[in-house]
């Protein structure tokens, strides 16, 4: 094993583990992430080679760049000794490549005079290579951390480290501003940020030739997301006028066009997830959503409000034929509780997953009332993340789970029934109780 | 709707699911388009260990389409030459067959559902639903 540094953007913080946890779970490796502070952006891990570090690394959008480990001190006096004593064995292999460094600095910034200074002191290394800045062989990277008090800029950093960079991560190769909603050309009022659409896929391992479904396309955006990273998107949602689009340019398709993916597309249906028609033994490898929680779409399923006054309209005819069989028949739905759509969405993934499969979806939570407990489980189905972004009064929750083999037993419980939470849309009207956050 | 969508849905109602007769749904009065999009041997071969061939057969003798094997064509692969021809072809029915209009029917309720713009509807109607 050897020391890998990764250094990690200044975005949810949170959810930095998951996601490179199940990046290298969805490459057959275990990484040990324990040693992660969320307040420091720097962490160093241990790996079998440069191969992991990148497969880690290159889908990843909550970390920046991963570097093989050349040494670390306080000061720079500290770090030339280490990588002295450290790595002086790997100055050879490396002699002859053409490179170039680069600086990385948290919370601070050296002026260029200071930094080619800083390089001309790394002399020792005696690389015989020529320096090329376009596309050069191998780059070195001086990171460093800053520690800021108060107003004062700090001039000197707190701990420096020397590393080979192995892989940038899709951030840095500027996937956020690809999927940027502001560039897309078809969005509505409910369409997910790029960068937690990205990130929820990669917790849900999203992958090259398998099967994606979001019950709750609205207008794409984990479909787009997924195709990103080489999954097969179906979606299906119960709105029509979302899955069909504003015009023949402004529309689900045209947005796989725009980012290229079209040839992975499937379809999007206009369905009632409650009652689904996707058969039953058809395998769906990955499930990821933002369900409709009524704020800024009310949470509706196919069914009569008032089933009393509904009561024999199926025999209701027009011109001979059955109103209902009728192609300009208009489906008529019913408020439906939140409490119960999760339940349908457990039961569902764990029938439709593979094993080892994921189910990945978002939970507004109060901050004032929240307790583990109105996590929804389903007894087939393993919680594994339970990560938050937290707003004002309020927070969402990505909730991930996988599906276990027969040998697992869990608990099938749903604690927002329990309490009788029933709307979260009420709720968020009514305000949340000043005890909130 | 792709003509591969036909292989991945049923009836929606619920007490269909158990019957053997709710999938594949019977296609009729169906207007079809050739939709041109690029060519990915990978997706056919993805999506070819997915396909319930027999119900692929169907539906294509429903489109009017009688010329299919009987016989899931297997063991393709997108390198070797007498693949190619195969995977082309499953190519322009599966995923350039576009159903633009037409009608679905559960051969075991009756139930109609309606393609129209290309986008499949299973919405119930309320004494069909749950």
């Amino acid at each position: 094993m050897k020391d890998y540094l990764i250094y990690f953007a200044q975005a949810y913080p949170n959810f930095r583990t998951a996601e490179l946890e199940s990046l290298a779970n969805l490459h057959n490796f275990s990484l040990d992430l324990s040693g992660h502070d969320e307040k420091n952006p720097f962490l160093i891990v241990q790996l079998e080679d440069d191969e992991q570090a990148q497969k880690i690394l290159e889908r990843s959008i909550l970390a920046r760049g991963i570097y093989e480990l050349w040494g670390h001190g306080t000061n720079y006096e500290e770090l030339h000794q280490d990588v002295q004593k450290r790595s002086c064995d790997k100055f050879d292999t490396y002699k002859h490549d053409t490179f170039k460094f680069n600086f990385e600095s948290f919370m601070g910034s050296k002026s260029n005079k200071a930094r080619i200074e800083i390089i001309e002191s790394f002399g020792y290394l005696e690389f015989e290579g020529a320096i090329n800045l376009k596309k050069p062989q191998q780059i070195y990277t001086v990171l460093e951390e800053y520690k800021v008090n108060g107003m004062e800029k700090a001039n000197v950093p707190l701990n420096i480290w020397f590393g080979r960079q192995i892989q940038l991560s899709a951030r840095m190769n500027n996937i956020l501003d690809k999927y940027d909603l502001k560039r897309r050309n078809y969005i509505g009022t409910t369409s997910f940020d790029a960068e937690l659409s990205l990130v929820t896929c990669n917790i849900a391992q999203v992958r090259s030739g398998k099967i994606t479904y979001d019950p709750f396309t609205g207008t794409g955006s984990f479909l787009v997301t997924a195709a990103n990273f080489g999954a097969l998107p179906m979606g299906s949602d119960i709105d029509v006028r979302m899955l069909k689009g504003k015009s023949a340019k402004c529309n689900i398709r045209e947005t796989f066009k725009q980012y290229g993916t079209l040839g992975q597309y499937i379809d999007v249906l206009t369905m009632d997830f409650t009652n689904n028609a996707f058969r039953s033994n058809f395998v769906i490898d990955n499930i990821v959503c933002d369900p409709p929680y009524g704020v800024r779409e009310g949470l509706r399923v196919c069914g009569a409000k008032n089933p009393e006054k509904a009561a024999g309209r199926e025999n209701h005819e027009i011109d001979g034929q059955k109103a209902h069989l009728r192609r300009d028949f208009i489906p008529p739905k019913k408020p439906y509780e939140l409490s119960n759509l999760l339940d349908d969405l457990l039961s569902f993934a764990a029938s439709r997953l593979p094993v080892d499969g994921r189910l990945a979806f978002w939970m507004p939570t109060a901050n004032d009332d929240f307790q583990v407990n109105q996590i929804p489980q389903h007894e087939n189905l393993e919680l594994l993340y339970n990560l938050e972004q937290e707003f004002n009064k309020w927070s969402r929750r990505l909730l991930v789970y996988i599906k276990r083999d027969e040998s697992y037993k869990g608990e099938t419980r749903n604690g927002l029934k329990e309490e009788n939470i029933k709307n979260f849309r009420e709720r968020y009207f009514r305000g949340f109780s000043e005890k909130s956050r | 709707m792709k003509f591969l969508t036909t292989n991945f849905v049923q009836c929606a109602v619920k007490s269909c699911h158990s019957s053997l007769t709710s999938f594949p749904l019977q296609y009729e009065e169906c207007q079809l388009v050739q939709q041109e999009q690029d060519y990915n041997p990978e997706f056919i071969v993805h999506m070819l260990e997915r396909l319930d061939w027999n119900a692929i057969v169907q539906v294509a003798k429903d489109l009017g389409n009688e010329s299919l094997p009987a016989n899931k064509p297997e063991d393709l692969d997108p390198i070797m030459e007498d693949s190619q021809a195969v995977l082309r072809d499953l190519h322009t029915l599966l995923v350039e067959t576009q159903i633009v209009e037409g009608k679905m029917v559960c051969k075991n309720c009756g139930h109609i559902y309606y393609i129209k713009n290309s986008i499949p509807n299973f919405l119930l109607p309320p004494h069909l639903a749950n």
